[in-house]
């Protein structure tokens, strides 16, 4: 008798609502990603702080998928978790072997750090808020990688092609500037 | 909210359900780990019968459980952490390269008839794919989980806090890196003929021998197979732990049961990577069913037998190939194979272009190569006249000198 209602409670709680489960996730996601974030910036240790910014980026892209885009979250893995923050911890490990705490990590420019910090946040947050405001993501309908493809070769190209060739500047100026002759 | 396409989903989620998905997910487990039990075993054993020895022959017949024996072994032995060492990254590196390997395997579909079917197979009243999941961004979550698979060699040589791992790891993700580029782009030509980045999806569009090495033309297969060897740090492209040079590579002060995940992972990529070649380009389980009595069993067999000649083919190429240096791994992985692979891409997307226009292909083809052939002649003449300049530039200074030493 009780397995027996333990099994319909089960299937009421998997056939049930979506959403709650998708808050509990958001909750446990935020929680991780906050205190991640904390710990980057108050660790010691530089090559730390690299991998707490991994554990961030990782909640960012569970966050995608749990809002069903999940196109933009496995992009999130591949190009800030697969390219970038390796090129962080390739520069670190190339250029000080050493382990341990880092004494240069904890200095005056921290405090210039807060103030950058506070205002990227401000700015950004702002700029979500009046763009989107209450605006509820459709969750019924997940965006596609057909129609993501779709939009931006269409609708945005111009875009696109901008950031393109800011990227590409950006690439041929990194290898002028570290050339030695 | 569509999370999959797998009919299995689609309907009330109840316990059965539940069960199946639990049971697929427990299946797949033990596949791999079985696998990978046997991968190593067959390594060393045809190896051996390469090398006109006879290899493990004490545990078990043929000496089948000595990869049994060894993880035994292995996980009786004491676990030893460098002083030096960062000892939290340190512990975690094993785990970083062991379970994006293990995640991989979960969007392969091992089995189900793709000819006459939809490639479902019926279990217990239920429909579904002999998969564990089959996410839309499909095969775009093996190259994020390949990249994440980084980390593990990275942060095992740089935690290790001694030298010769650290230059190992160092060896190791430069190289990871610079493959998965031409990697990708070699699949980026599967997903142009197939139209879905769906691992389900692009073997459905290879069913009856379509089978995507012909559809995009070899190249690319060519491509993923170099680039695959080498993101799998496998002969000829082991630079990562040449003994010679670097003692162990990114592992050497890794012993006992953390060795033995490393290991583990390095073998459960071989298959992985195979299976997703398979997948990519040999139809996955396409292939006839030769007995309608069991047609069942026909794909899942198609599948394991295409596994296995991948598997065979990368223990030949370790019997077969001395390693290569790092400039020339350099050298093939920027200046060959990423353009190459760039071209062929590009060249497709001409096609595929030209198909929907109605436009004939052979025009298509000769317009396309003579332009990509035109910039990379300009791009090489580009190289070429800077490369003069900058010679010119040395050797004339170089005579400033020589007239300052003079004088």
């Amino acid at each position: 008798m009780i397995a027996m209602a333990a099994l319909q409670g089960f299937d009421s709680l998997m056939s049930g609502d979506t959403v709650v489960a998708q808050n509990i996730a958001f909750g446990i996601l935020a929680v991780v990603m906050i205190v991640a974030a904390l710990r980057m910036v108050t660790t010691g240790n530089v090559v730390h702080a690299a991998l707490y910014l991994v554990i961030v980026l990782a909640g960012v892209a569970g966050i995608f998928i749990l809002l069903g885009a999940e196109f933009v979250g496995v992009t999130q893995v591949l190009v800030y978790i697969g390219a970038i923050v390796v090129l962080f911890l390739f520069g670190i490990m190339l250029t000080r072997g050493a382990l341990g705490e880092d004494e240069e990590a904890d200095t005056e420019k921290r405090r210039m750090a807060v103030l950058v910090g506070v205002l990227v946040l401000v700015v950004t947050g702002g700029a979500v808020l009046d763009s989107f405001g209450d605006a509820a993501v459709n969750r019924a309908a997940p965006s596609l990688t057909a129609e993501i493809g779709d939009t931006i070769f269409s609708q945005y190209i111009v875009p696109f092609e901008a950031v393109s060739v800011l990227l590409l500047a950006a690439l041929i100026g990194a290898i002028v500037v570290a050339r030695k002759d | 909210m569509v999370i999959a396409a797998d009919p299995l989903l689609l309907g009330p989620i109840g316990l059965e359900v539940f069960l199946i998905i639990l049971i697929k997910v427990v299946a797949s487990f033990v596949l791999l780990m079985v696998s990978v039990m046997l991968m190593v075993w067959f390594e060393r054993k045809l190896i051996s019968d390469m090398q006109n020895r006879i290899g493990p022959d004490v545990a078990g017949p043929w000496g089948i459980l000595q990869t049994l024996a060894d993880g035994i072994k292995l996980f009786f032995k004491e676990d030893l952490i460098p002083e030096n060492a960062d000892r939290p990254v340190f512990k975690l590196a094993p785990y970083l390269s062991l379970v994006p390997a293990f995640l991989v395997f979960a969007i392969v579909p091992i089995g189900g008839d793709f000819r006459t079917g939809d490639g479902t197979v019926g279990w217990f009243g239920h429909r579904t794919f002999l998969q564990v999941a089959d996410p839309p961004m499909g095969i775009l979550l093996f190259l994020a989980l390949s990249s994440v698979a980084v980390y593990g060699v990275m942060l095992a040589g740089w935690s290790s806090g001694s030298k010769y791992p650290l230059l190992g790891s160092v060896r190791a993700s430069a190289q990871m890196i610079s493959y998965e580029a031409a990697l990708g782009l070699a699949i980026a030509t599967v997903f142009l003929t197939g139209g879905s980045l769906s691992t389900h999806e692009i073997v459905s569009s290879q069913s009856n021998w379509n089978w995507n090495v012909a559809t995009t033309g070899v190249v690319p297969f060519l491509i993923f197979l170099v680039a695959g060897t080498a993101e799998l740090n496998r002969p000829p492209f082991d630079l990562v732990e040449a003994e010679q040079e670097l003692v162990g590579g990114f592992h050497t002060e890794y012993s006992s049961i953390r060795f033995a995940l490393f290991f583990l992972a390095e073998f459960m990529n071989v298959i992985t990577m195979s299976a997703i070649a398979v997948t990519l380009f040999l139809g996955g389980p396409d292939g006839p069913i030769l007995v309608e009595q069991v047609a069942w069993i026909w794909p899942i067999l198609w599948f394991s037998l295409k596994l296995l000649a991948f598997l065979f083919s990368f223990v030949w190429l370790r019997a077969t190939l001395p390693r290569i240096r790092y400039d020339q791994l350099m050298d093939l992985g920027w200046k060959v194979l990423i353009p190459l692979a760039l071209g062929w891409f590009l060249l497709i997307a001409a096609l595929n272009v030209g198909r929907d226009r109605g436009w004939s292909p052979v025009p298509v083809v000769l317009v396309s190569v003579a332009v990509l052939w035109a910039g990379a002649a300009m791009l090489g003449g580009a190289v070429r006249k800077a490369r003069a300049e900058r010679r010119a530039i040395e050797l004339g200074s170089d005579e400033v000198l020589d007239a300052g030493d003079g004088a």
